[in-house]
Formats: C-alpha cells, structure tokens, sequence
C-alpha cells in the first residue's frame, strides 16, 4: 500500500487512521484495517512535501497541522493551513454566520482545576451554533526531547507524556522498545503490568464518574467516587510505591515487585468497591434530575465515532466496539476473561453508563490477576540496538499508540506517541452542538479528553 | 437510596483524616517573605487559583484530591476559587510553556495584591523532565516571583497539604 492508495482506503472507510507524525524529510502514516492489523507507511518527501491526508480524510487535519508544526512538512492541498501546536500571533477562528450570534471565548485558564485550551463558542441565545477548540496551549515539545535520549530518560518523558495515564503511556513506550528488539519480557513483569493498567484505569472512570455527576451539581456522588479514587491511589502506592504509579514500567518489564502489603491492600479495595460502588451505580440510575442532564445531552452519531476511529469510552459509548486489549490484543489479555461494553446511544449518560460497565470488568480482572499472577523475576535487561517498533495500548481513555525507531547506540533516534484525544477532540465539537452552552461542562467531562497528551 | 446513604454518613461521621503537621523546610522559605500588613488583612483564610501552566496533569490531579473527603482542605480555610480576581494566592504547576507564558503573566496581574506565587511540582521548580526545551520557558520563577516551592512529581496531597498549612501559618503568625 502506497500512500496514496492508504489516502483513499480511509475515505473509503477500508482502513482507520492510527496515526499521522513526521520527521524532518520524512512523512509516516499508521493505519489499522478491518482484521486489526497496523500497516505503517514510510514517505521521503521531496522538498519538504507530501499529498494531503486531511483533504480526503478530515480526521487527519490536526495530525497534519502538528506535523506541519514539529517536523516542517508541508502538506500539499490541506483543507486547513493555520499552526496547531505553535502559537505565533492571533488565530483566525472559523466564522459562523446568522442573524443574533454572539460569541463567548473561554480559556486559556479555566474556572476549575483542569488544564488549559481554548474554547471559542458561538450561541444564538442559550444554543451552540458552534465550538471551536485551540489547543496546544502545554505543547512541552516531547517530540524533539525523545530525539537522542537515552532509553531511560525517553521512558521517563513517555510517563509524563499525560499524566492521569502514565501506566498506559509507559507501556505503550515500553512495549514499542520491546517489539522493535524482539525482547522477551518475563511473565510475571506481564501480568503486574495488567495490575497496574487496570488500577489506573479504576481511577480515572471513578473521577470522570464523580465529575460528570458534579457538573451537574450532583455532589454527593462526586464525594463518594472521590473517596473510591483515593482508595485506589492509596492501594497503586503500596504496590509500587507511586499513587499515579510514575516510572513503575520500564522497557524490559517492571522496576519493582509487587510488594506484599500492595497485594492485602487491593484485595481490600476490591472489597470496598464491591460494597459501595453498586449502590452508587443505583443512586445515579434512580436519581430523576441528574439522568435529566445526562440522557440525550451530547450525542455523538456512532457514523462519526466510526469515521474518526474514536477509542476508548468516547467510541464505546457510539457503537463502536475498539479496544486494544482485545484486538490487536496484548500479554496477558489474551488469557482474561472480560467483555467490552458497548451501546448506541452516544450522549453524556453511555459515556458514564459504560464507564460504570468498565469499572465492573476492571474489578474481575484484577481479581484474576491477584489469583493467577505467576512467580519469577519482574525485569529483564534491555541489550542496546537498532530496530524500529510499534505498541497500541488500551488506555482509560482509549488506544495509545507508541511508534519509535532506536539507534545502534540504544538511544532513541525518533519517538512518536499518539494520544486517544486526538479523534476525540474533534468530536466533541460536533457533539456539543445545537445543546445549551451550559451543559458544555458536563459534555466535555463526558468526553474528558487529554490537553496535555494532545498538546505534546 | 439517597436517604440511605445520607444517613449512614450521618452516623458515622466524617471520614476526614487528621492534619500533617506543616512543612518546617516550606516555613522557613516563607518566613522573610510574609509581610505583617497582608496578615492583618488576610487572617486564616486564602482563596485559591490553579494555574497548570504546561504540566502532564499529574498534580492537577492530586491538587484535585486536596478537596475530597479525606482531605477536605477547606477547614483549614483553604478554598479553591474560579478567578485569579478572588484570589490570594496562585499555585502554579508545569515547565511554563512558551504557548501559556502570556496567559500565566496575565492570570498573576489580574490577581489583587497582596499576593503569593506557589510553584507545585518538580516541572514548576525547574522545568523537570522537560527542562531544556524550546518549548518550555522552564520553571515557574523564571516568569513570577515565587514564594514557596512544593516539590515532588507529583507531590502527594500530604506534601501539598504541608506547603499550604505553612503558607496559612506564616500569614497568620
């Protein structure tokens, strides 16, 4: 597959973009078919040119804006040329015309403890007409501080690539190394990566439950999820001795053991979860006012779910049944029994009502883990060399995908990581609009997408 | 349900854990900078704004925790608050993006005086793992002055918790 043919397999719905990032004199393209399998695409640009993939494909405009950005690359007939990453100057929004528009910017800096991106409405009267989202705002230039490091500074920087998933990104970075080395990792090291992925992903659904719930000024279940996160975070630190769980997975396996007291106190989380959370789950579905704000708010069309390949809840919650555990699938997935939720509905309540449902599958699965998790050696050491590797890893959020390309000296000569954000961003400005401006919040924490992981 | 739960949590009491004592090391920091007229004026009680000014999320998210139940930060009379107009004290975390460089100086002139900067997190000390890049102006003081540094990546809520009651005590002392 050339690169124009893999152009017209994504307008043709054939394949789904994974990823689209450059270096300097070189376009590369990841793309994953209908059997799940990733093609990669290598293009040497002649004059720092190359065919437009956003003109027939819209979902790779701000892949192809950042690439434009970062690696100097210019896209030949891209619909849109404005900077996405680099701020230089004012920014010319799209125009919405009509009679009584008003526009309302917000951000940079938000009301709440949340990161920062701009957000350009436009309403007639109480209704979006339209969204417009700028980001970039904590571009922190990953990309060029991957370039030449050393692998244990590169897993470093994966980690902290966004921060609420940093189990997910260092495995994704760790499995990308592994892959492009043909290093074996031992099975123990596998399965306390799984522990790991899945307490992280615990966490994250129990904050993004409580938020949603809270912009729509239903506290209590805000406090009680709360209360549940923390009790997760206090059970990650005595595991690995990190609450997020930082630098825990490394190229080779795992920096440390599990240690004992983490074993006793997940068994007590999951204690705890079984006893609470059902009763959560029942207060949210028997609350009348709170499912009025939630069921039929922001509905994402399961047509655009498909065409942007959206992961992770954002998809699930609109028909489209992704997740990387599964296919392609990863150790030690395959050995787990679990199901991947999915509905049609795509509004705010699917998104929470299939978080919900991966809290329950996140439980079983830890409770597997615990009772199976095999003995033997956590680590095993990396030998230095070339070779070029990809992973997709099954975030809270959805699929990350890691490519990287080592030198002969170990160091990496090029990293890219590709956050679920990047097709989920997009669709929250479709879903937002015709719905008032003061369901956005609930909307947007619904989607809950990542600034930080986004902006690289 | 709700009448269920509201009533179990009326019996039980509050889950709120006791305080840390406050950070000697942060005391110290702060002692000289702490002047007698903003005590006088502020007692007990600091409003808040967060500023992420290029961080990964990590502190944002223990920063959030600050407020649930087991901390409950606001009975130390430590609230956060939506503007930078309402605020007494910024606490900002991340390497300082060349893209949130502006917004960060703007937040902190529209915070009235007497003010106090907090820089959270390895990246606002110095830029962190990020240091050294074009993108990044690289730490916190390198745009604002700064009056007390809480390090960690990221710092748990404990530490955080710490920082913050030292602040309180040497503005109320």
């Amino acid at each position: 597959m050339n690169w124009t043919q893999a152009i017209e397999r994504l307008r043709t719905g054939e394949c789904s973009l994974v990823s689209l990032w450059g270096e300097p004199g070189r376009a590369h393209m990841a793309l994953i078919d209908t059997k799940s399998k990733i093609h990669l695409l290598d293009l040497m640009c002649e004059e720092n040119r190359f065919p437009s993939v956003g003109r027939a494909h819209p979902p790779a405009i701000r892949l192809e804006r950042a690439l434009r950005d970062l690696a100097g690359l210019e896209p030949e007939g891209a619909p849109d040329t404005r900077p996405w990453l680099r701020h230089a100057g004012a920014y010319a929004f799209l125009p919405a015309e009509g009679e009584s528009l008003h526009q309302i910017p917000v951000g940079p800096v938000h009301a709440g403890i949340i990161e920062p991106g701009h957000f350009r409405f436009t309403a007639n009267g109480e209704t979006v007409v339209r969204l417009e989202e700028r980001l970039g705002y904590v571009h922190k230039g990953i990309d060029a501080l991957m370039a030449g490091a050393p692998l244990e500074r590169a897993a470093a920087l994966a980690g902290r690539v966004s921060g609420d998933s940093t189990v997910a990104y260092a495995l994704a970075f760790s499995m990308a190394v592994e892959s492009a080395l043909g290093a074996q990792v031992p099975p123990r090291a596998l399965w306390l990566r799984a522990l790991a992925g899945e307490l992280e992903r615990l966490a994250n659904h129990f904050g993004d439950i409580g938020a949603v719930c809270n912009d729509a000024s239903f506290s209590i279940m805000h406090a009680s999820c709360g209360l549940l996160r923390e009790q997760v975070l206090r059970a990650s630190n005595a595991c690995f001795g990190h609450r997020l769980m930082m630098d825990c997975v490394v190229p080779g396996g795992m920096r440390s053991d599990l240690a004992a007291q983490g074993e006793r106190e997940v068994r007590a989380l999951l204690a705890l979860v079984a006893r609470r959370f059902p009763e959560l789950v029942d207060l949210y579905e028997n609350t009348a006012s709170l499912k009025d704000r939630t069921v039929d708010t922001g509905i994402l069309s399961p047509a655009l779910a498909q065409q942007y390949a959206a992961g992770g809840y954002v998809g699930r919650a609109s028909g489209r049944q992704f997740d990387a555990r599964r296919t392609p699938g990863y150790a030690p997935y395959d050995e787990l029994e679990f199901e991947v939720p999915m509905v049609q509905a795509g509004d705010v309540n699917a998104r929470v009502w299939i978080r919900m449902q991966e809290v329950e599958q996140s439980l079983a699965l830890l409770e597997q883990i615990l009772e199976r998790l095999p003995p033997g050696p956590v680590f095993s050491p990396i030998a230095p060399a070339q070779g070029e590797g990809t992973a997709l890893v099954e975030g809270f959020r959805g699929d990350i995908f890691a490519w990287i390309r080592l030198g002969a000296d170990g160091r990496v000569e090029r990293c890219h990581l590709r956050d679920p954000s990047w097709f989920q961003w997009p669709l929250l400005e479709a879903a937002i609009e015709g719905n008032i401006v003061a369901d956005f919040p609930l909307c947007n924490k619904s989607f809950n997408c990542s600034y930080s992981g986004h902006d690289l | 349900m709700i009448s269920r739960i509201l009533l179990r949590n009326l019996v039980r009491g509050p889950l709120t854990e006791p305080a840390p004592p406050p950070d000697e090391a942060a005391l110290a920091e702060l002692a000289a900078r702490v002047n007698r007229a903003s005590q006088a004026r502020l007692g007990r009680t600091l409003s808040i704004r967060e500023v992420d000014a290029g961080s990964c999320n990590g502190c944002e998210l223990e920063i959030h925790a600050l407020n649930n139940v087991l901390y409950d930060l606001e009975r130390f009379g430590l609230r956060f608050v939506a503007s930078p107009r309402h605020a007494d004290v910024l606490l900002v975390t991340g390497p300082v993006t060349v893209n949130m460089r502006e917004a960060l100086e703007r937040t902190y002139q529209a915070t009235p005086d007497p003010k106090w900067v907090v820089a959270v997190g390895d990246c606002a000390r110095n830029g962190g793992v990020f240091a050294g890049s074009a993108a990044c102006v690289g730490g916190v003081s390198a745009v604002l002055p700064v009056d007390l540094h809480i390090p960690g990546c990221p710092p748990s809520p404990n530490a955080l918790l710490k920082g913050l009651l030292a602040l309180v005590e040497s503005v109320s002392t």
